[in-house]
This record gives C-alpha cells, sequence and structure tokens, in this order.
C-alpha cells in the first residue's frame, strides 16, 4: 500500500504523518507527480490562505493533476475547501470537484476553533465530534455526507466518486479521527 | 455549536515538566511526553505547554520535544514561552505544534502578530495576555508578569486581534495560583468586545469555577495546571459535571 501526502508548503504534513504512523501505515511526503499519481491513497492537506496555498499548488502543477485522480483521495481542511468550486478567501477559483462554495462565517467568532458534533444520515458519522480549526466554510449541498453547525449548517464531509474531504482535522479528532483515517486506508 | 474546551497546561523547563504532579499511574511525572499521553487519552479537548527555558540549547530541546509530542497525541496542542521570530515559529510548527502563542515578545512588536498571521494562518496564532486589576484597570505584565506596562488589557487584547491574532490566552495574575476561581468579570467583557475565541486562565479550584468560567465569563475554553496535574480533578468528572449544567462539551469515552 502506497500513501502519498501531498506536500506544497502548505500543509501540516508531520501531524498527518504521524496520525498514519499510529495506524502502522508508512506515507510518502510528495509534490512530485509521478509519486502522486502512482499512490494507492492520497491525503491532500492543508493549512493557511487559500491565495498562498491555490499558488502553491499552481507552482507544483498540481491542480489539473490532483482532479484527475482515480485512487481514493481524502481532502483535508483548506485541502476539502480547496477542492469546492470557488472561496470567498482571498476569491479564490478550486478545483471543482465539489459543487460548492466556501464562505466566510458571518457574525461569529473566527476561527471556530474546537470540538463540533457531526450531523449525517450515516451511523459511521452521526453524533461524533471532531476537531475544526476555520473561518471559512463549505455550503451544504449534494454532495454533503456529513454537517456541523456553527450559526449555520455546513459541509463537514463532502464525497463524490473516490474524493472524500472533511472540513475537520482527523488527525487531531482522537480515536474517533483515527478510525475515519484508518476506513479510508483499508477501504477497497 | 462548538463545544467549550478544557485544556491542561504544561510547563516545560529543558524539555521537563515542571512544577511536580501527582500521577499515581504515571511512574516519571516529569516526562512531558508521557503527561501530554495521558492527557490525550483522557478527554483533554487541547494541551498548552509553556516553555520557561530561556537559552538557544533550549530551544533545540523544545523542538525535539514538540516533535516527540506530536507523534503520541491525537489532539491539538499550542506552544508558548520566549517565541520572537518566524524563524522558530516555521520550526515548531513543521515538527507538529498546531499553534503558537506569544506574549511579551508580540507586546513589543506588535507587528509580528500580522506577520506571523501572515505566514502561518491566524488560526494558529495565539496571544497569550498576563494582567493584574491596579486601581481598578486591568493592567498588561510582560516576561512572566515581572514586567509592567502602561497598556490596558481591553485595549491590548483589541490591538492584538485587529493585528491579525486568532485567539486570545488571557491570565489573570490576580486570580492565578488562588483556586479561588477565573477572573469572570473581566473575561465577560472581553468575550463582550473580541470577535476571536477567549481562552480562560488563573484561578482554577473547584468544577464550579469551571462551570461559572463558562456561563458568567463566556469563555471559549478554560486552562487549568495544578489541579489537573495534582490530580484535584479529573477531567472525566469534570465533563460529566459540566454536561449535567448544560455546557456543551466533548464527552469522554473511555472513562
Amino acid at each position: 500500500m502506497k500513501i502519498v501526502v501531498i506536500d506544497y508548503g502548505s500543509g501540516n504534513v508531520q501531524s498527518v504523518q504521524f496520525s498514519l504512523q499510529r495506524l502502522g501505515y508508512n506515507a510518502l511526503i510528495s509534490s512530485d507527480q509521478n509519486e502522486i499519481q502512482s499512490a494507492d491513497r492520497v491525503i491532500f492537506p492543508g493549512v493557511g490562505h487559500a491565495h498562498t496555498a491555490i499558488n502553491n499548488l499552481k507552482k507544483n502543477n498540481l491542480v489539473e493533476l490532483i482532479k484527475q485522480l482515480n485512487q481514493p483521495v481524502l481532502g483535508i481542511c483548506l485541502g476539502m475547501q480547496l477542492m469546492c468550486n470557488q472561496t470567498e478567501e482571498g476569491n479564490v477559483k478550486g478545483l471543482g470537484i465539489f459543487d460548492t462554495c466556501v464562505k466566510k462565517f458571518q457574525d461569529l467568532k473566527v476561527p471556530q476553533i474546537g470540538w463540533n458534533r457531526l450531523s449525517s444520515s450515516s451511523a459511521k458519522y452521526h453524533n461524533n465530534y471532531v476537531y475544526m480549526i476555520h473561518s471559512y466554510y463549505a455550503e451544504i449541498c449534494e454532495q454533503t455526507k456529513a454537517s456541523c453547525t456553527y450559526g449555520i449548517n455546513y459541509s463537514a464531509v463532502l464525497q463524490k466518486n473516490n474524493f472524500t474531504a472533511f472540513q475537520f482535522h482527523p488527525e487531531k479528532s482522537s480515536q474517533f479521527g483515527a478510525k475515519l483515517i484508518n476506513e479510508f486506508i483499508i477501504q477497497k | 455549536m462548538v463545544c467549550k474546551r478544557i485544556i491542561p497546561c504544561l510547563d516545560i523547563k529543558d524539555g521537563r515538566c515542571v512544577k511536580g504532579t501527582n500521577f499515581i499511574d504515571l511512574k516519571d511525572a516529569g516526562d512531558p511526553i508521557a503527561l501530554a499521553k495521558f492527557y490525550s487519552d483522557n478527554g483533554a479537548d487541547e494541551l498548552v505547554f509553556l516553555d520557561i527555558t530561556a537559552t538557544e540549547q533550549g530551544r533545540d530541546t523544545l523542538y525535539d520535544l514538540v516533535f516527540e509530542v506530536a507523534k503520541v497525541i491525537d489532539i491539538p496542542f499550542t506552544v508558548g514561552g520566549g517565541i520572537s521570530n518566524p524563524r522558530v515559529v516555521e520550526e515548531l510548527l513543521k515538527r507538529g505544534a498546531d499553534k503558537i502563542s506569544v506574549n511579551s515578545s508580540a507586546f513589543k512588536n506588535p507587528k509580528l502578530i500580522t506577520e506571523l498571521s501572515g505566514n502561518f494562518g491566524a488560526q494558529c496564532i495565539v496571544i497569550a495576555i498576563d494582567a493584574k486589576l491596579i486601581n481598578k484597570q486591568w493592567i498588561v505584565h510582560l516576561v512572566g508578569g515581572k514586567q509592567t506596562t502602561e497598556k490596558n488589557l481591553f485595549d491590548w487584547a483589541l490591538e492584538a486581534q485587529n493585528l491579525g491574532a486568532g485567539e486570545v490566552l488571557f491570565t489573570s495574575m490576580n486570580n492565578d495560583g488562588t483556586k479561588n476561581g477565573f477572573a469572570n468579570d473581566a473575561l465577560h467583557e472581553l468575550n463582550s468586545l473580541l470577535q476571536i475565541p477567549v481562552i480562560a486562565s488563573g484561578g482554577a479550584g473547584t468544577m464550579t469555577h469551571f462551570l461559572d468560567t463558562f456561563t458568567k465569563g463566556k469563555a471559549d475554553a478554560a486552562l487549568a495546571a495544578s489541579v489537573f496535574h495534582f490530580n484535584e480533578i479529573k477531567i472525566s468528572k469534570l465533563k460529566r459535571f459540566l454536561q449535567e449544567h448544560n455546557i456543551n462539551i466533548r464527552p469522554v469515552y473511555n472513562d
């Protein structure tokens, strides 16, 4: 099993790698196109500003490459937001994998920092707590598999074909987060 | 809605935990990695490591410590203490720290907040403020409370927010170490004023103190050291108590 964590200068790659190690997996941290394309599982993390992140992706020629991946891909936090159509943060056009837009929380403390509870029709997610740290959110759409409430309901999990994305940090979400990462790795 | 957070704080000197701890089941109470793992496994929502080492050599020890802590815990953690330049922040984040807290260095050079926030994102920049009530004014103090300033807590907190801070950690020097409860009036005012989360620190002695700081102080998170280190308050028990009083909290499962 070859797992690649995409390193494009805007990700918390170390924490993701440690969480994989705790589960007994070795991951390669790379921005190399061949390494990413030949992986069995690809993890696309992200923290910081959308504008910087998308520019880093472009610099590494990764925008089209990520869109065309066929193996299971997991986006995390800003990684997930960049997989949407558009984000208000720096008015950045995203990869358009998920058919939704990313907006800023209004009239609430931002960032939202802390643990929040998932709502989902899937028992896999429902009522579990996850760690969130973000000021922007993806609107609810057809691909929303789980949501959270912070003033409004927003997408906490998005899924389409081989692409899954979490707004929260599974690598920082205790045992439940570890379980989700493991399920992503062992899926058929 | 987002849960209120319970945050144990560990003081670190030369890579070791200072201020004793008396966990029965930890062979080496001074080992910050064992302690971090213990808290992570027992319901803490986040951890804060406060490095009180002053030397450059100590900084390398801190880098190693952050790396080792990140390996074993699966909750977020903040590192603070004497951090004054972006290079150190980068090194700490690279090793797995989630947030960085800055105190005196940001006060002396407020541009640092904007620089760090711009480079690494507001979500990982915590501004720590120590303040003391003097003649009915909350006055900001620096260098671990040793140096007084002319600035008011609320003015500085608002300025820090506007410069790009993502969170404020307010320690009341009047309450710290007293175990008489948090400075809830000041916290309430701070929470009404700011649009970023506020962590309450200083004064935790009983479970009711935590309840009060969430209800009366409107704090988003509460930080404490000795009540947890000396096992006076068990986090799982505290969380059950808070839930019974209708505080939105992440439950502890493996209790």
